[in-house]
């Protein structure tokens, strides 16, 4: 049963982080794309650093990092009188208080601290190529829009808010649809999270059971249980492919692009 | 032990020479740097024998999705649905186990059980479905001109495809194909994560990385220094491949070249 809760705790991974990745990426491309100079490299940095570096690690950095800075904020804030180093060798020691979830918590909190934690971090890591995309999406929706925009009397920010954001997702969607497929192939690096996702349960069910711990004794069928997963990932694939190309059609109309013209040709 | 000696103890760690035993406690920022050093032996044995073989299959798959008959066609299109449209991580997992049962049955298959030989045949797989993607992108994008002057001086069949179509289809192919061996290379550190057991712990960078993360729980010392190793590694494919790319277009006036603009992106 917990197999198939798992496919679940992976399409609700999705469903969560792709809008929080979404405005994380907002914001770091509107950040690279401001005009004050400071900010402007924050979102540059943002873009740069994530994308050069294999984002497993940061899967496994950022677990660790984060729930260690959270603790150390916890920390800080509620244990003020502690007087004794927090890093003792090869530990990381901070009061009871400050633990986070509380060691006497039950085991859903747990759970869901796990999972929020790795939303988190998907959503860091994807933000920053999402970021990458909006900024190209940004930068390609025709100037003499804004110009002309800013020539009725707009200011800076009603000509960013009505012209460039709804004009710049048929430009982006290209990027974001292939984002969307790598997301969806990221899904199974839960694992390396701590989260019991499919991966973990496809390794202890598929494993070698013999008749004395359960009733459904079996040989080693791991192989068929990450078959299995291959499959209902290329499923996912196959339908993400097809939606997103009904919705590519639908953005495109009336848009001053090559296929935008198609269409019109087509339909005159 | 100083740092000198470190070195000659550990740079050789990851294929098994030098000390057996791995440092347990007192960790020194050089031991970190010579053991995920020699991890990257791994990484760079992976990359580059994925990449050669991948590149041979590439061809001959993009060709044979070029072609207009089906019993070419169908089976270069399936393959490269199948390697993209699933996660490597799964496809790790899934080979892992098949070779494993497959041992059972023939054990010609035992050497495919170890990380040497298994991940590389799926990682030489893998690539060779996502470069044969590009190789037929660049395929579909020969300019007219170009073949139609090949037939003009009678060239057919093998000169013509070595002389005409293949150099423009690398020419072509060529930026998009220095993405992918970037993400080759950051796709080689999922090995030892997924199922294949790294023995007498020979693993690769990511591997010892997340050893000393562990042991130490401070995940702010090792991961940064894999991720240099990484960014150096990422320079040194960008430098060869501009040179191959510099070599490619040697015809071309140089003001005319297009330089190689990089963008690495993602794991699969």
């Amino acid at each position: 049963m917990n197999m198939y809760w798992a496919f679940g705790t992976v399409l609700t991974l999705l469903a969560i982080t792709a809008p929080i990745a979404l405005a994380f990426g907002f914001g770091g491309a509107t950040a690279a794309r401001s005009n004050l100079a400071p900010l402007r490299w924050i979102g540059k940095a943002y873009m740069a650093i994530v994308r050069g570096i294999p984002d497993i690690v940061f899967f496994l950095f950022f677990v660790i990092a984060l729930d260690q800075a959270i603790e150390y904020v916890r920390h800080k804030i509620k244990c003020p009188d502690w007087d004794q180093p927090i890093r003792q060798g090869s530990d990381f020691v901070v009061c009871q208080a400050a633990k986070l979830p509380l060691g006497n918590d039950p085991q859903w909190m747990h759970e869901v601290y796990g999972f929020s934690l790795a939303v988190l971090t998907f959503a860091i890591v994807f933000g920053a190529f999402a970021a990458n995309v909006l900024f190209g999406a940004m930068r390609a929706v025709p100037h003499a829009q804004i110009e002309t925009a800013e020539a009725y009397g707009m200011t800076h920010r009603q000509s960013f808010w009505r012209i460039v954001v709804p004009q710049m997702w048929v430009y982006a969607l290209p990027g974001l649809s292939n984002l969307w497929m790598v997301l969806i192939k990221a899904t199974p690096l839960l694992f390396l999270l701590g989260v019991e996702d499919i991966v973990y349960w496809a390794r202890e069910m598929g494993g070698s059971k013999t008749p004395n711990f359960t009733d459904y004794p079996h040989a080693d069928w791991r192989m068929w249980y990450f078959g299995a997963l291959l499959v209902f990932y290329l499923c996912f694939t196959k339908v993400s492919e097809v939606v997103l190309d009904r919705i590519m059609v639908k953005l495109t109309r009336g848009q001053a692009t090559a296929a935008g013209e198609a269409q019109r040709k087509a339909a005159v | 032990m100083t740092c000198y000696e470190t070195i000659a103890t550990y740079a050789f760690r990851s294929i098994g020479y030098g000390e057996r035993l791995l440092p347990r406690s007192d960790f020194t920022l050089c031991q970190q740097f010579t053991l995920i050093g020699s991890g990257m032996i791994w990484n760079i044995y992976f990359g580059v024998l994925a990449l050669l073989i991948g590149f041979c299959i590439a061809t001959l798959v993009a060709m044979g999705k070029a072609n207009p008959s089906p019993y070419a066609r169908k089976p270069a299109e399936w393959f490269i649905f199948v390697f993209r449209g699933s996660p490597l991580f799964i496809q790790f997992f899934f080979a892992y186990f098949l070779f494993l049962s497959l041992k059972g049955v023939y054990p010609i298959f035992s050497p495919l059980t170890s990380a040497t030989f298994g991940a590389l045949v799926v990682l030489v797989l893998n690539t060779s479905a996502y470069t044969a993607e590009i190789f037929y992108g660049a395929l579909q994008s020969i300019p007219k001109g170009d073949t139609e002057a090949a037939d003009a001086y009678g060239m057919t069949g093998w000169p013509r495809f070595k002389r005409v179509i293949w150099p423009t289809m690398l020419r072509l192919a060529w930026p998009a194909y220095t993405n992918e061996a970037i993400f080759l290379f950051h796709a080689t550190t999922l090995v030892f994560f997924a199922g294949f057991p790294a023995f007498q712990q020979r693993g690769d960078a990511l591997y010892y990385a997340s050893y000393f993360a562990d042991k130490t729980f401070n995940p702010f010392i090792p991961y940064p220094i894999l991720a240099g190793y990484f960014i150096l590694m990422t320079l040194c494919v960008i430098g060869i491949f501009g040179l191959i790319n510099a070599r490619l277009n040697r015809h071309l006036p140089s003001a005319n070249r297009k330089r190689l603009r990089i963008r690495p992106q993602i794991i699969r």
